[in-house]
């Protein structure tokens, strides 16, 4: 990395890549607000079967939830080692991260599996539509997590990520623990409050 | 140092000024296709029950007309200028982020390449379903070709131009700051450009979205839009007027923002109630999130939903009247010299009022009932569009060309092209109105001569073939000034603010010295700040990673087109290849 070490001069006293971050997640909350409106809007005009309430499985879910909530704090206990420049559990921590992420991404895996094998696809009604779409591209969002931990797992591995770069890490774990809240939204209105 | 010759130079480079001309001379030759398009639809409506052209063809004309102009030249010729001018108007060596940068402008291009391809493919199956592309026409079941698949996976593509330059234009404005330049006292384009781009960070994604489940309706058979499984065409209208509207206020802003540099640099008085401005145009953008289903009043949404984006939509008229006295305002008493920038800018004012006038009786659900889906709506959106964004585009054109190309357009050419253009606009457009309340319905390829209007339509066309050679006398002038045209110095308008304080084209690194700024028209104070002088700078090398990433993105789209899965792979091979080689550039694993 070229860069990182050197606090660069901002107007805003702010680093420049973290801001630009935070406008990403505001974009990104409009992204998801949009899906999320639509799941919404639909819920009930499905003109057949399946419906939420006969297929969601909440207790799985729940275990999924709980996996994503607690790789939210290995991700912050991450940052804090490259802090303090702990390598080596920032390592630790970094890794799982990205094996909580691949958890909940196999979770998913289940999830969409047996929804199949239960007579749920993208094509059979609304619900499986707007249900695929946005916890997929939330799936997607979760992939892009796991691949970006194992990057920075690898650049430690290699010696390559020390203390100077904490705001790359600060920043990763921003889109984790955003991608992580938007699943609390996405837990709360499509599973827990089903109708 | 960065190489500043030869075809490597231009597809490596991130230097904001040979993007902002990339920008420039790309979406110029899209305006200039997308002008052809206007003329061949002309040339069909200039006589009763005409045959030019078929009514399929005419539905791809009008339909890549406004996706052309909207997405492909008004939108990057503003981006032009911002990449040109906000640097330097806030005292920076460059965007914030150079490489994003030139990634956005090589989306751009690709995806403004891979929309237009349609035209050249055997059956020539260019997008036929309008700009706004309403469901239920646009699915499979009643658009069966790819037309509409270059339509959508175009937008996608070009979404993702628009929202990486977002990111980057905020972050500049304002983080990239010299000192002493705090935020009243940014020049007013730089500030409708960051306006500009929070609308298009926000806006963007929803219009992604409902672009998403199109593709997901024609690729994988769902039912978003369909009305017999339940889904409902009415969303897609709401996802893409949310989107839509404040995509308005993205094209009108940036020309807002150059007549605001215009008007004082050429009546030599500061602008007239900056502060309103500025906030009139913050105001603008939240309240454009709130009018969108003026589109939609004659879908039936309701008294209540009718009555109070009736409301809304009046309001709004507020911010854009108090800009439009104040620019008034700023010419009272001054010192007026017509240059070719200040004549545009005069009749973008003119011509933006009328617009904006129209714009208020469609405001009124019963009055807008009458003029939905008729040419008065398109006399409205021209006026609007071209009577502002593009006068106000072309005043950025004679205003910044010397800064951006070292020499001056010439000035009676210029005249005579903005004379031909507010004419022939005048003459194209106008009579639109009279068309419409008369009752000639928009899309459709030809009229019987039992309307009467045969008259009305044919000066109209004849307008706009006077702008086709206003545009004639425009392209000669800019090819003339490549070697005619007269050495401009760093400041020939004598303008106030920053760009003006270096050379013109300036060095590569843009000011010697970072200037320190103590008003907000700091080339007018006592005290000019010094700008020559100091260490030499070290300019960053160019970049392949940006072009390679971006390369990836409409490989992916072609996947979708074709139905092909392995496709999606090698594109998003391409693209994650792309984005680590720059995330770890020089390359050092």
């Amino acid at each position: 990395m070229s860069h990182g070490a050197t606090a660069h001069y901002t107007s805003m006293g702010l680093d420049s890549r973290k801001m630009a971050f935070w406008a990403f997640i505001g974009s990104e909350c409009l992204l998801f607000g949009t899906l999320i409106s639509t799941y919404l809007i639909y819920q009930g005009r499905s003109v057949s079967g399946p419906t939420p309430g006969e297929i969601l499985n909440i207790p799985v879910t729940s275990l999924s939830t709980f996996d994503l909530l607690m790789s939210s704090l290995w991700m912050v206990l991450a940052l804090a080692a490259v802090q303090r420049g702990d390598m080596k559990w920032a390592k630790v921590w970094l890794l799982g991260v990205a094996i909580g992420g691949a958890i909940f991404l196999g979770f998913q895996v289940y999830e969409f599996t047996s929804f199949v094998h239960e007579g749920l696809t993208l094509q059979t009604n609304l619900f499986g539509a707007t249900f695929f779409v946005l916890t997929g591209t939330h799936g997607a969002h979760v992939t892009v997590g796991v691949l970006w931990m194992m990057t920075l797992w690898v650049r430690a591995m290699q010696g390559k990520l020390g203390p100077q770069h904490a705001m790359t890490v600060e920043i990763a774990g921003l889109y984790w623990h955003f991608v992580d809240v938007v699943w609390i939204a996405i837990f709360t209105l499509v599973y827990l409050l089903h109708k | 140092m960065s190489e500043t010759r030869g075809l490597k130079s231009w597809l490596t480079t991130t230097d904001h000024k040979r993007i902002g001309l990339l920008y420039f001379w790309t979406a110029f030759g899209f305006f200039l296709i997308g002008g052809l398009e206007a003329l061949v639809i002309r040339a069909q409506l200039a006589r009763p029950d005409n045959h030019l052209v078929t009514a399929q063809t005419y539905n791809q004309l009008f339909t890549m007309h406004g996706t052309t102009m909207v997405f492909l030249a008004l939108m990057p010729l503003g981006a032009a200028f911002f990449n040109f001018i906000v640097p330097l108007q806030i005292g920076a060596r460059d965007v914030v982020f150079p490489r994003l940068n030139a990634f956005s402008y090589w989306v751009f291009l690709l995806g403004g390449l891979f929309m237009n391809a349609s035209w050249f493919l055997p059956g020539h199956p260019a997008p036929d379903g309008g700009w706004f592309g309403y469901a239920t026409l646009t699915e499979r079941q009643f658009s069966p070709g790819p037309n509409i698949d270059f339509w959508l996976l175009g937008l996608q593509i070009l979404g993702v131009a628009s929202l990486a330059a977002g990111f980057n234009f905020i972050v500049t404005i304002l983080n990239l700051r010299a000192p002493g330049m705090k935020m009243m006292r940014l020049p007013v384009f730089t500030w409708m450009t960051l306006v500009t781009s929070f609308l298009i960070i926000t806006a963007f994604p929803v219009i992604t979205v409902a672009l998403v489940f199109l593709m997901f309706d024609r690729v994988f058979h769902t039912h978003f839009y369909i009305p017999s499984a339940g889904g409902d065409p009415i969303l897609w209208q709401h996802l893409f007027w949310v989107f839509g509207h404040p995509e308005v206020y993205i094209l009108i802003l940036p020309a807002m923002g150059i007549v605001s540099e215009v008007l004082p640099t050429f009546s030599r008085k500061p602008l007239f109630g900056y502060t309103v401005i500025v906030y009139s145009g913050v105001l603008i953008g939240f309240m454009g999130w709130g009018v969108w289903s003026h589109h939609m009043f004659s879908v039936g949404l309701g008294p209540i939903a009718d009555s109070v984006f009736a409301l809304t939509t009046m309001l709004i008229a507020i911010p854009t009247g108090v800009k439009i006295f104040n620019w008034i305002a700023t010419l009272w008493g001054g010192h007026i010299r017509l240059t070719t920038a200040m004549c545009f800018a005069l009749g973008f004012i003119a011509l933006f009022t009328i617009g904006g006038l129209s714009g208020i009786t469609h405001a009124s659900p019963p009055a807008d009932l009458q003029q939905t889906d008729t040419y008065y709506v398109v006399a409205h959106f021209h006026y609007v569009l071209f009577g502002g964004t593009i006068m106000g585009l072309f005043a950025g054109m004679y205003y910044w060309w010397p800064k951006m190309t070292g020499r001056l357009l010439s000035e009676p050419l210029g005249i005579l092209h903005f004379w031909l253009t507010f004419i022939g606009m005048n003459l194209t457009f106008f009579p639109m109105h009279l068309i419409g309340l008369l009752g000639m319905p928009r899309r459709i390829y030809t009229y019987s001569t039992d309307l009467g209007v045969d008259r009305m339509n044919l000066w109209s066309s004849i307008g706009a073939f006077m702008i086709g050679l206003g545009m004639v006398v425009f392209v000669y002038n800019l090819w003339r000034t490549r070697r005619h045209g007269a050495v401009a110095g760093p400041n020939p308008w004598n303008g106030a603010t920053l760009e003006w304080a270096t050379s013109s084209p300036p060095p590569p690194h843009n000011f010697d010295v970072i200037p320190t700024v103590h008003s907000r028209m700091p080339l007018w104070g006592s005290h000019p700040p010094a700008t020559a002088g100091g260490e030499p700078v070290h300019v960053p090398p160019g970049s392949w990673w940006p072009l390679v990433a971006a390369a990836g993105l409409p490989i992916m789209a072609l996947a979708a087109l074709m139905h092909t899965v392995w496709i999606v792979f090698v594109g998003a091979a391409i693209l994650l290849f792309g984005i680590y080689r720059w995330a770890y550039e020089p390359f050092e694993v």
